[in-house]
């Protein structure tokens, strides 16, 4: 029973921390610019296909080609950014989720063309498909890499955001973006910076959740709801928020999905439903 | 004796700061009140604690003897307690005279009427005309609010407020962005205010305070510091050196 | 808007509700199609019941300015409302649809104290996630919904006892439109209403409202209400003229598909429901013999174009049209 649990625990804090990671780039687009971008996962998305056509076309072994898609799908970002997405700023946020689930509906029917409807199978390192004894418990050593890089990676962004110019710069542009204006800070340019970390980390994020979520042309809009979750309930203006909401959600879902396996997403929606109810402005954090 | 409008040991707090701290006026029906003070005194939180926007961590409100301070901001301005704003808070893509009747259908009780279209009720049509005319604002019926002139906007303002025929009127800094110039009209319109209506006016522009209010009070770091006749203000050293040397102007 | 004289002499600057030469002949062109096309009466039948699940949301969304991605839920319990009344033995059609509308209202309702507070992302989150359990919900309870397979054969009885629904849709059709102008007219007298007003008041400043004594939450949820009736007499419309109730009713695909009608027709003017669903379902018709993924990434496309240049919609592009147009007559 308990080892069950533990199992579960690992998985789901396994997979927050993927939601988190990939969700974080959502969180900050929102809250710097007001900016809903539905299209978000669809960053994530191009992060796992490209991981795959790195492994299948060039041979690159997949701890190889996480840097690379996070420079990529970044550097994707930006271009999006500057050519598209810088338009529509004063824009309302009903014309930004058109737009955006425009761009979703585009990238979906261009994956589906280009590599099938059906899942990508991925080659980790053979080094992940073992178990090892944690605590009495087996547990999946990628999902304990996945949880690794999670926190590194949260944890690199805590410098960034604390110990950097850079990150005070982001902070006070989060909090109240005329005024940072004013004071001279570049908002424009920290927001390309921002949008394309973001855009980065998502299809890192994505590419490491092939493995663990699947991968398939619909993957921008099947978890689009989580990471709207982890940030319309998280809030915005802080790590601490989003990622609280993300490793809840992952042990929520994946607790549901074992103990009341016929409940299924009912889990999920209900408590999200629930928690907006009692804290319409999220959990941490200013008003998204 | 129950005032228009009183308050007893208002307190807020926001986050570990005081904003105000036990604040108690007495303003009687058909006053001429001004509130005065430096910036961050707590003016503007006062004006949501009296109005309603924001609820008072200790304390009461009240109109005419009645404890208000737990009713919501809609349901004062039913019981005739109504507000103007500092920026101007428009409906902007409305006509002037859209924004003035939906005012006046709420006043009437009409405002969750579905059936019959408001340009067919004469009612509100005339207390509209007239409440514009009283204002200037005769010829602008037709414009679309973002569109007037930033004085005209700031009329509109008062008369969104003057619409539900209010016996307590908050005036928050009415003048704020117009110059000192200009602002004649605005202050003729102020005073051409009915007697009956109890004004509480909160101004930076010191010689609007002076000619138009018979009392004023001073708030300062969340708390009165006086309050008095115009002259017994401008006259109490402490009051100066708030304001080092009589500068009050925003 | 026609700037007549009142009995005082003045000419108000708000819109009257006469009913202006376009618009008659806008709505004669339905009743023309029904003798000029007969054999696409059903594809007609299908452009009404959008027409009037769209008008349920420009209400919401056009006029009270509430964001809400899962309005297809409310289209759905309708739909299955109407369907599981016939499937047990209730056909009569007009008492199917309202008790779609109650079911729906109260639905609405409940529904409401969620969405009329907080953000906008919570509120799109709420509706989504309230989208996302009706339609869970429905596949779940697959013993009484029929899970993904839907009900069907579902044979409603004669309208008003005199006609029936046959295979020609001549009953289907005209009941249809009847039930879409109706509801139109009543929508149209609404928003020209101080209700109506208030809507676009809550919706310009919110803020600015409890200070001219407006309940807010009140009204905002009276409309949403009111949305959710009519979706859910469009459903029940669907169900009703169709015979057939699919758990894609309940879909994120539909409550994308209305927000698509609503750009291409443009928000908060009525008529841009009206026209969005026509231009919508026609093009849906035309392209979907094409592969899915052929329209997926055309209907993408479309919609970003849109935003970008025209987001006003037909309607709205249109008026600026006309504006500019009007304004080099007089300029001369």
């Amino acid at each position: 029973m308990i080892a069950a649990f533990v199992g579960v625990a690992f998985d789901g804090i396994a997979y927050g921390g993927l939601l988190f990671l990939i969700s974080l780039g959502l969180s900050v687009t929102l809250g710097l610019m007001n900016f809903i971008n539905l299209a978000h996962g669809t960053f994530a998305m191009m992060g796992g296909f490209l991981c795959v056509e790195l492994i299948r076309r060039a041979g690159v072994p997949f701890l190889a080609t996480l840097p690379l898609v996070f420079l990529v799908v970044g550097l994707a970002g930006v271009v999006l950014e500057r050519l598209l997405y810088r338009r529509l700023y004063r824009r309302g946020h009903l014309d930004q989720v058109l737009f955006t689930i425009g761009l979703m509906l585009m990238a979906q029917a261009a994956a589906a063309r280009i590599w099938g409807p059906s899942q990508q199978p991925v080659t980790l390192p053979p080094a992940f498909h073992h178990q090892i004894s944690l605590l009495g418990v087996d547990v999946g050593v990628y999902r304990l890499f996945l949880i690794g890089c999670v926190a590194a990676v949260t944890t690199a962004l805590g410098l960034l955001l604390g110990r950097t110019r850079f990150g005070t710069q982001l902070r006070a542009a989060v909090d109240h973006r005329q005024a940072a204006a004013g004071s001279g800070i570049n908002v424009e340019l920290l927001f390309s910076i921002t949008f394309a970390v973001g855009s980065g980390l998502a299809g890192l994020g994505g590419a490491l959740a092939i493995d663990v979520l699947g991968l398939d042309p619909t993957f921008g809009f099947k978890y689009l709801v989580y990471f709207l979750i982890v940030v319309g309930v998280g809030g915005v203006g802080s790590l601490r928020g989003p990622l609280l909401a993300a490793l809840v959600l992952g042990m929520v879902d994946i607790g549901g999905k074992y103990y009341l396996p016929r409940a299924g997403s009912f889990a999920v929606y209900a408590a999200m439903v629930a928690l907006l109810a009692l804290f319409p402005a999220g959990l941490y954090g200013r008003r998204a | 004796m129950a005032g228009a409008l009183t308050t007893s040991g208002l307190r807020r707090s926001f986050r570990g700061f005081t904003a105000i701290a036990d604040v108690s006026l007495d303003i009687p029906a058909g006053a001429r009140h001004a509130l005065i003070g430096p910036n961050g005194a707590g003016k503007t939180t006062l004006i949501n604690l009296l109005t309603g926007a924001l609820r008072p961590d200790d304390g009461e409100v009240m109109m005419d003897g009645n404890r208000i301070t737990h009713l919501p901001q809609h349901a004062r301005v039913k019981r005739g307690l109504t507000r103007t704003f500092q920026v101007n808070t428009l409906f902007a893509s409305l006509t002037v005279l859209e924004s003035v009747a939906l005012a006046v259908c709420e006043r009437l009780g009409q405002g969750a009427d579905c059936w019959r279209p408001v340009s067919a009720r004469e009612d509100v049509l005339d207390e509209a005309y007239e409440l514009l005319g009283s204002l200037g604002l005769d010829g602008d019926g037709g414009a679309v609010t973002r569109q007037l002139p930033y004085g005209k906007q700031r009329l509109v303002e008062i008369a969104l407020a003057l619409a539900a025929r209010p016996s307590v009127l908050l005036l928050d800094e009415p003048a704020a962005g117009i110059p000192s110039g200009e602002s004649q009209q605005l202050i003729a319109t102020i005073e051409r205010l009915p007697a009956e209506t109890t004004i509480l006016l909160i101004e930076h522009d010191m010689s609007l305070v002076f000619r138009f209010a018979q009392r004023i009070t001073v708030l300062a770091a969340g708390s009165v510091v006086t309050e008095g006749t115009p002259d017994a203000v401008a006259a109490d050293a402490r009051v100066r050196e708030l304001y080092l040397g009589g500068e009050g102007h925003a | 808007m026609v700037a007549v004289p009142d009995s005082a002499g003045r000419i108000p600057n708000l819109p009257r509700p006469n009913w202006h030469g376009l618009e008659l002949g806008f709505w004669a062109t339905p009743f023309l199609a029904y003798f000029v096309a007969p054999d696409r009466r059903l594809l007609l039948v299908q452009i009404f019941v959008y027409a009037l699940f769209a008008l349920s949301l420009d209400l919401i969304l056009g006029y009270a300015g509430i964001l809400s991605l899962g309005h297809a839920a409310f289209f759905g319990t309708g739909a299955y409302t109407a369907g599981l009344l016939a499937r047990h033995g209730w056909v009569e059609p007009l008492s199917g649809l309202g008790a779609a509308a109650l079911i729906c209202a109260a639905f609405g309702y409940a529904v409401s104290f969620l969405v009329v507070s907080g953000p906008d992302l919570t509120r799109l989150l709420v509706t989504l996630g309230v989208g996302l359990l009706t339609s869970e919900a429905a596949n779940q309870a697959s013993a009484i919904t029929g899970g993904v397979d839907g009900l069907s054969d579902m044979q409603p009885a004669r309208l008003l006892g005199v006609f029936r629904f046959q295979l020609n849709g001549k009953t289907a059709f005209v009941y249809s439109l009847i039930v879409l102008l109706l509801v139109f007219v009543f929508v149209r007298r609404l928003v020209h209403a101080p209700f109506g007003l208030s809507l676009r008041g809550i919706r310009e400043n919110r803020r600015r409202m409890p200070a001219i004594g407006v309940n807010v939450r009140g009204r905002l949820q009276a409309v949403f209400a009111l949305g959710a009736a009519i979706a859910g007499m469009a459903g029940a419309l669907l169900a009703q003229t169709t015979g057939f109730v699919g758990i894609d009713t309940l879909s994120f695909q539909r409550s994308a598909d209305l927000l698509i009608i609503l750009l291409i027709g443009g928000t908060g003017r009525l008529y841009g429901a009206l026209l969005g669903a026509a231009v919508f379902i026609l093009a849906q018709d035309y392209l979907s013999g094409i592969s899915p993924e052929y329209w997926q990434f055309w209907l993408g496309a479309a919609l970003v174009l849109l935003v970008l240049v025209a987001p006003g919609g037909v309607i709205g592009g249109g008026e600026a049209f006309y504006r500019r147009w009007r304004h080099r007559w007089q300029v001369r």
